[in-house]
This record gives structure tokens, C-alpha cells and sequence, in this order.
């Protein structure tokens, strides 16, 4: 398939995850933020503005600015509407291979953006609401399209974006530390119920960060996504069956999956930062590996042929 | 539009019912405790207003959040004014429900064991044995884990002086704790202004406390005990509730045919064969538990538990044959019991109440009937109550004629004006009267009060019946913590952020990143 409608297919996986993951810890962490002083509001506003990857574009930053950097800003791939933007964006240059049930439901989405209450009580609304048509966008994906090589980059990226949301999740754990529950940590990833069920009586932040991080069936842990990734990987490059590897975003996710799956720790809290800055840089490592093999052939190419 | 028209004609409306208004002290001046919650409703229009109360119920029609309504599915209105209970109010409340229930408890264990209460002469051995819910089946052993009142629902009332009164106990299956959770969930999203910095006491580790008591009563010698929430299914009224406690509490939510007893042991089916139970929570009434000691027709249980329970192998929380102590006959006695169980005062007062089958006070109440309440001893949920004030003349001769026929059978108390909230009515918010239910669960060494409870609010102006299943909806109750240094929720913010550096990751080894980052 082309390299470009391959990126574009990519990158709808990465920006719909990325839509769906903001949305979640937008919405847990904004009850929280309502509950704090106005001084400390702000700056724990910064921090999880931080955490998702950008800074305050002016010196003063409170809830209202926070609402737009992370839900309402169409200019920016931070914001949940930026993201779904860009996903159809993507999706329109990719039309005639996506599903039109794909594409149509990413436009849906799109015009359906600016039908919503822009106001803290409105914001809850339009989380749920992305939930919601992230879900469908992804369901349709998994439905409509064929599970080839234009599905499996999708799929890819939505499985990296998918370990790299977790982290940020679990990395506001540490910003917010103030108010931030492990049950809602756990909602902020659906995770809530699951983790009941698995864990019974056993309660506490440890039990959460290692059902997140490393549980081997639940979808949005760490572990899981990028197992997900890895198959993706191994499935667009099947001539690595046997021995070592050809392909470095392989072997970035091989590495930082097998460290965090057998890792043996009697204190999972304490380096659960490190843990987290490990797997975001191993997915934006990932990432560009990624796309110097798959999408920019012609750069990597003569890339190569400089050092030979 | 603002406050002021949101609330005009409040306190107008408010004087008329002559009852104690918790958010208004007299001059429609807002009390301390409320203060908060009168900033945020300041700031918010009518369309506001109105916005966030369909959001708030489209919410709850989305996770289900439902009763039964004759067949129908429900979502269970939520107005979006707080209850609001300030520390020093909930310290009483909090102390006088744990009384209540230690004092319940030893009742119980006494009625099924020496009827030393009876000997003592503080109540007649007739009142017990003549109750309903006095089941001879569970005589004479003390129940696995030694709790018989795990879970329970003390009703309060406030009345025109203010001054909270036990209505009823529910030691049986008191419902009504879900909600408590989900109000909170949705006002959190609906009225976040309100919450501002004031601390409100949280309410989500209910299902967690609620498995550890159910956990820690398990029979002696389980080491990881299993616990199991048995629902008679998906048409009973509470079933959301079920799976809601089941699922937060992470416990298989089972139902009569999926449980099998033998050798005194109970067991369920599953797809790895037949897994033992150690701990039922009971959500059916114990007329349905088990066919072989109650009603032979019951689809809903499962035979042979009440032998288990008996035997020890099995904990059933709460336990049978509670319902004696609910008897609302047997209510009028608790004080006594307080008294005489405990050796203490009772904290929250009884409302008034004539016991029928004293000639005295049934004359008296004979002739006064336009003016009483009068209740039936062992019904539930507002079930055969008569409002005399609002009762026909029919249906006061037809009310004269039963008492007669069973004086056993029925109480009476004077009509209380329970105290009233501001409920969003149309397009303002009127005076409406409303209870409130504390739910408090008791592992065998403490009895825990969740901190607010169950408010339930008459949507009718005027109406004293705030049960759902006539017209009742319900308010999220805020409990204040009394100061910012007890706070529940907030830990200091340096623990966690200035924690040591930890690097247990191995050292990059990734040549051509590098290399790239060389090249630019």
C-alpha cells in the first residue's frame, strides 16, 4: 500500500486513542479540580496540562484555560477536539481506503464538536460523548475494514497511543496526588470494575498502578497495548520470523514490554516515574522508527546510503 | 433570572407547611452549613438550572440508575439541592444510629437464645412470639461470625423544632445505599460549584467496608473467605442496586438456582465446577430464603440454607429472622431496650407512638383518628399506612373497623411535619419534606456509619410520603467534616511528588537514535 494513506491509517489510530484517553483523565481529573483552592488549582492545572504534553500558552492558566487546551482547542493535537480534527483529517485523505462506515463516523464526530456546553458541567457531557464516538470509530474500524496491512497500522496506532495514555494516566497520579484516588484512577481507565473482579479484597495504589501497568488481559494496561503493538509489528514485517530483529520500532516495544512484564520490583510506586517516562519515550521512539521505515522511505533510504 | 426568583414565594411557601426548613433559618436566611451551596445556586440562571437537571437524569437513565415501577423501569429522580448535615448534627446522629443497632443486636441474639428481656419484664414474651417475623426456624444458635445485624437502615425524621427522631429500624434488607453512591457521582458533575473547598465527608468506600465486615464475619477457619450477593433477580425492585453493590464489592451477584447445600455447606455453580460460599448477603426476604423452612412454593432460594447457617458453615448477612426487631410495635420498645442492653440513654428519641392493644391509648386513638398516622406493625416502604388528615371518611371507618380486628396489628403517631429542602419544582424551587436513612455496617467489633445516607424528598408540595414508589425522589447528603485537619481525602501533596529518584530501568541501548540525534 502507498506510505501515505499507511501514515494517515496510522496516525487515525494514534489521534482517535489519543481523543479517547484525554477525554478520560479530563474528566476524572476535572471533579478533582474542583474541589481545590483557586491557588492550587492553578497550578495543578499546569502540571496536568504538563503531563499531556504541552505548555500554558499564557501566564495566566486556570480552569477555563485548561478546559480549551485539553478539550476545546481546534489548533492543537493535545486537545481532544484537535485530535478527532486531525484523525478525520487524516481520514479524508485516506477516503477511498477506509470503510465509509469508518470515515462517516469520524465526520459525525468532527461537525458534532462544537454541539456541546463549553462550560465544566457541559465538558463532563462532551467526555462522555467522545467515549462514546471514539468507541464507535473504533468498533466500525475493527468491523468494516479489512484486517490487512491498512488495518494493522491503524491498529498499531492506536496500540501505542493506547500504552502511552495509560502512562500519562499514571503519571498524574503523581501530579495530583493531592486528591487523586486509585478508584479513580481506575475509572479514568474503565478499569474500575475489572480490577474489582480480579483483585477482590485486595485494595491500595500498588495493586492499581500493577493492574495498569502490567495485567496481562486487560486491554488498556500497559503490558497489554504493547503486546497489541508488537503483533501489529510482527504481522506488517513477517520476514523477521526467526531470529534477532530488522526493524527497530520492533525492538523498541519487544524491549520496553519484556522489561515492565518481567520486571521484578518490591516497590512499584517508587519507580512507577520512571516506568512511565520509559514507555512514553519508548512509543515516541517507536513512532519515528515507525515512520522512517514505513512512511518516508525515500529519506531513509538515502539516509543509509550516506553511511554506507 | 437569579436566585432571588428562583426562591421567591420560598419562604412564603415554606411558612405555610409549619415544618423546620433545613437550608433557611426564618427571614430566608441561608444557615452556615448551606452556605456554599446558596453561592452556587446564585450564580446559576433558570435555563442553568434546568440544564444540569436533565443532564443529571439523562445520566442516570444512562447507567441505569433505576427502580422498578409497576413493571417499569425508572430512573430514580435526583433533585439538585443537597442535603447538607453539618459535623456537630452528624456526630449525634452518628453515635445514636450505632447505639441503636448495638442495642438491636443484643435484642436479637437475646430473643433467639434465653429471652432474658422477657424474664426481666421489660417487654411481654407476647409481643415477640405474636410477631410476624419471629421465626421459630432459627431458634437457638448464635449465627457464623456472630453478627446478626451486618447491615442496616435506621430512618430519621426531623421534626418542627428540628430535632432529628427515629421513624423505623430496617434490620432486615434496608435498601437504598446505591443511590447514596450514584447521587454523589452525578452531583459531582452537576452542581461542581457547590463543592467548592469545604470538605464533604466521601461516601465511596461504603462497598469496601461493607466487604470486609461480610469478609471478617465469614465462618472460623475460611482463610480467604468467598462472598456471594443473593438477589431474587432482574424483576425485583432494588436489582440495580444488587448488581451495583456486587460489582463494586467485585463478588459474583448470584441467584437461588445458581447455589446448592450440601452436607451443611453451601456451594456454587460455576464453570470450574462447584466453588464453596462462605458469606451470603441475603437480598431476598427470608419468607423466599429456603423452601424447606419457610414457603414451600419459593423459586428465589435455595433449600437447605437456614440448616447451613445453623450448622455454621455458612454466614447469611443480615440474619434470619431479624424482622422481629423491625416490628414497628417492637420500635416502641427500643428505647427500653437502649436502657436495658446497653445501660445508656438513647441519643436520638423515638417519635411518639400508641401502642393500640393498651385500651387506654386505643380509645384515645379511636377517637382521634383524623388526626394520627397509623401504620401497619410489619409493613415496609409506606406500605397500608393511613394519613388521617388526608384519609376520607370511608376510609377512616374501614381503618376503625381493622384496628378493632387486629389491635396487635397497627401503631399510631401523631402527623409529623418532617422537616423540608428546596427541590427544583418547575421553574423554582419550593419547600418539600423529606427523611433520611443512615446506613451503618457492623463487622462484629464496630458499627460504621456512612457518613450522610439516604435522602428521601416528597416531590409533591405538601405530600409527607417520600417513598419512591409513590412519588418520592431523593437528594445527595452532604456530610461537612468539622475541620480541614481531619479531611478524608487529601493527603499532604509533598508525600508523593518529592519521593526519591528511583532508576531501575537498563541504560538506553539504542544506537541509531542516538546516531540521528548526533546528525542534527
Amino acid at each position: 500500500m502507498l506510505s501515505r494513506i499507511a501514515e494517515s491509517l496510522f496516525w487515525i489510530g494514534r489521534y482517535v486513542e489519543r481523543a479517547d484517553g484525554t477525554a478520560r483523565i479530563l474528566d476524572v481529573h476535572l471533579e478533582r479540580l474542583n474541589h481545590l483552592p483557586t491557588e492550587e488549582r492553578r497550578s495543578v492545572a499546569r502540571e496536568l496540562l504538563a503531563v499531556m504534553g504541552a505548555r500554558p500558552q499564557s501566564e495566566e492558566f486556570g480552569l477555563e484555560e485548561l478546559l480549551h487546551a485539553l478539550a476545546y482547542d481546534k489548533h492543537s493535537a493535545t486537545s481532544i477536539a484537535g485530535s478527532l480534527g486531525a484523525a478525520r483529517e487524516n481520514a479524508r485523505r485516506a477516503r477511498e481506503t477506509v470503510s465509509s462506515g469508518l470515515w462517516e463516523s469520524l465526520n459525525t464526530t468532527y461537525y458534532g464538536l462544537n454541539q456541546h456546553r463549553k462550560d465544566v458541567v457541559g465538558t463532563y457531557r462532551y467526555c462522555h460523548w467522545v467515549l462514546e464516538r471514539t468507541a464507535m470509530v473504533s468498533g466500525l474500524a475493527d468491523t468494516t475494514v479489512s484486517h490487512d496491512d491498512s488495518w494493522l497500522f491503524l491498529a498499531l496506532g492506536r496500540s501505542l497511543e493506547r500504552a502511552d495514555m495509560t502512562a500519562r494516566m499514571l503519571s498524574t497520579r503523581d501530579v495530583l496526588s493531592a486528591g487523586m484516588s486509585w478508584v479513580n484512577m481506575l475509572r479514568c481507565a474503565g478499569a474500575y470494575e475489572s480490577f474489582l473482579r480480579t483483585r477482590r479484597a485486595a485494595f491500595g495504589d500498588q495493586h492499581a498502578a500493577e493492574f495498569l501497568l502490567l495485567d496481562r488481559l486487560f486491554p488498556r494496561s500497559i503490558v497489554y497495548a504493547l503486546r497489541d503493538a508488537d503483533e501489529c509489528l510482527a504481522k506488517l514485517d513477517p520476514s523477521a520470523q526467526r531470529v534477532g530483529f530488522i526493524n527497530d520500532a520492533r525492538r523498541i516495544v519487544g524491549q520496553a514490554r519484556t522489561f515492565l512484564e518481567f520486571h521484578r520490583t518490591d516497590d512499584l510506586m517508587s519507580e512507577l516515574p520512571e516506568h512511565m517516562e520509559r514507555v512514553q519515550k519508548a512509543v515516541s521512539q517507536a513512532s519515528d522508527a515507525i515512520s522512517r521505515k514505513y512512511f518516508n522511505q525515500a529519506d531513509e533510504l538515502a539516509w543509509v546510503g550516506e553511511v554506507s | 433570572m437569579t436566585m432571588s426568583d428562583l426562591f421567591q414565594d420560598y419562604s412564603e411557601a415554606a411558612g405555610r407547611t409549619g415544618a423546620y426548613d433545613e437550608m433557611f433559618a426564618p427571614g430566608q436566611m441561608a444557615r452556615t452549613s448551606y452556605g456554599q451551596v446558596a453561592g452556587a445556586l446564585r450564580e446559576l440562571s433558570l435555563a442553568d438550572v434546568t440544564a444540569r437537571a436533565d443532564s443529571m437524569a439523562r445520566t442516570f437513565l444512562d447507567r441505569g440508575v433505576t427502580f422498578d415501577f409497576a413493571g417499569e423501569e425508572r430512573p430514580f429522580p435526583l433533585d439538585i439541592v443537597p442535603r447538607v448535615i453539618p459535623a456537630d448534627e452528624w456526630d449525634v446522629l452518628e453515635r445514636g444510629v450505632a447505639q441503636r443497632v448495638r442495642a438491636l443486636e443484643a435484642f436479637l441474639n437475646d430473643v433467639y437464645d434465653k429471652m432474658t428481656v422477657v424474664s426481666d419484664g421489660v417487654i411481654p414474651r407476647q409481643l415477640v412470639t405474636t410477631s410476624a417475623h419471629f421465626h421459630r426456624a432459627v431458634h437457638g444458635f448464635e449465627p457464623a461470625g456472630g453478627v446478626r445485624v451486618h447491615i442496616s437502615g435506621i430512618d430519621v425524621v426531623r421534626d418542627a423544632e428540628g430535632t432529628f427522631r427515629v421513624l423505623e429500624d430496617n434490620v432486615r434488607v434496608p435498601s437504598g445505599v446505591s443511590y447514596v453512591l450514584e447521587n454523589r457521582r452525578a452531583m459531582a458533575k452537576g452542581l461542581p460549584e457547590a463543592f467548592g473547598q469545604q470538605l464533604i465527608r466521601p461516601v465511596e468506600e461504603y462497598p469496601r467496608r461493607l466487604l470486609s465486615a461480610l469478609r471478617k464475619t465469614a465462618p472460623s477457619g475460611v482463610d480467604d473467605p468467598t462472598v456471594v450477593v443473593l438477589t431474587p433477580g432482574v424483576f425485583n425492585s432494588a436489582y440495580f442496586e444488587h448488581t451495583l453493590l456486587a460489582g463494586l464489592m467485585g463478588v459474583e451477584l448470584v441467584e437461588g438456582r445458581d447455589l446448592i447445600c450440601r452436607g451443611n455447606r453451601v456451594y456454587m455453580r460455576t464453570t470450574a465446577g462447584e466453588q464453596r460460599v462462605d458469606v451470603i448477603y441475603k437480598r431476598i426476604d427470608d419468607d423466599f430464603l429456603d423452601p424447606l423452612q419457610f414457603r414451600s412454593d419459593s423459586m428465589l432460594g435455595c433449600p437447605g440454607l437456614v440448616n447451613a447457617a445453623r450448622a455454621g458453615g455458612v454466614t447469611i448477612a443480615n440474619a434470619v429472622g431479624n424482622g422481629v426487631a423491625d416490628d414497628k410495635l417492637v420500635y416502641s420498645y427500643v428505647p427500653d431496650l437502649i436502657r436495658y442492653y446497653l445501660g445508656e440513654e438513647p441519643v436520638i428519641a423515638n417519635v411518639d407512638t400508641f401502642r393500640l392493644e393498651e385500651k387506654e391509648a386505643r380509645e384515645h386513638v379511636l377517637d382521634r383518628l383524623h388526626e394520627l398516622v397509623v401504620k401497619p406493625v410489619d409493613g415496609s416502604g409506606g406500605k397500608g399506612l393511613v394519613i388521617g388528615p388526608d384519609a376520607s371518611k370511608e376510609e377512616l371507618e374501614a381503618l376503625r373497623k381493622r384496628v378493632i380486628a387486629d389491635p396487635r396489628g397497627w401503631i399510631a403517631q401523631p402527623v409529623l411535619q418532617l422537616s423540608t429542602v428546596p427541590t427544583l419544582s418547575g421553574d423554582k424551587f419550593g419547600p418539600r419534606h423529606v427523611d433520611l436513612r443512615p446506613f451503618a455496617v457492623n463487622d462484629g467489633d464496630d458499627v460504621w456509619v456512612l457518613p450522610g445516607g439516604l435522602t428521601r424528598v416528597a416531590l409533591k408540595e405538601g405530600s409527607l410520603i417520600v417513598n419512591s414508589s409513590q412519588g418520592g425522589g431523593s437528594k445527595d447528603t452532604w456530610v461537612l467534616a468539622d475541620s480541614p485537619q481531619v479531611p478524608v481525602e487529601r493527603l499532604p501533596r509533598q508525600s508523593i511528588t518529592v519521593r526519591e529518584r528511583v532508576s531501575v530501568w537498563p541504560v538506553e541501548s539504542n544506537w541509531r537514535d542516538r546516531q540521528s540525534e548526533q546528525q542534527q
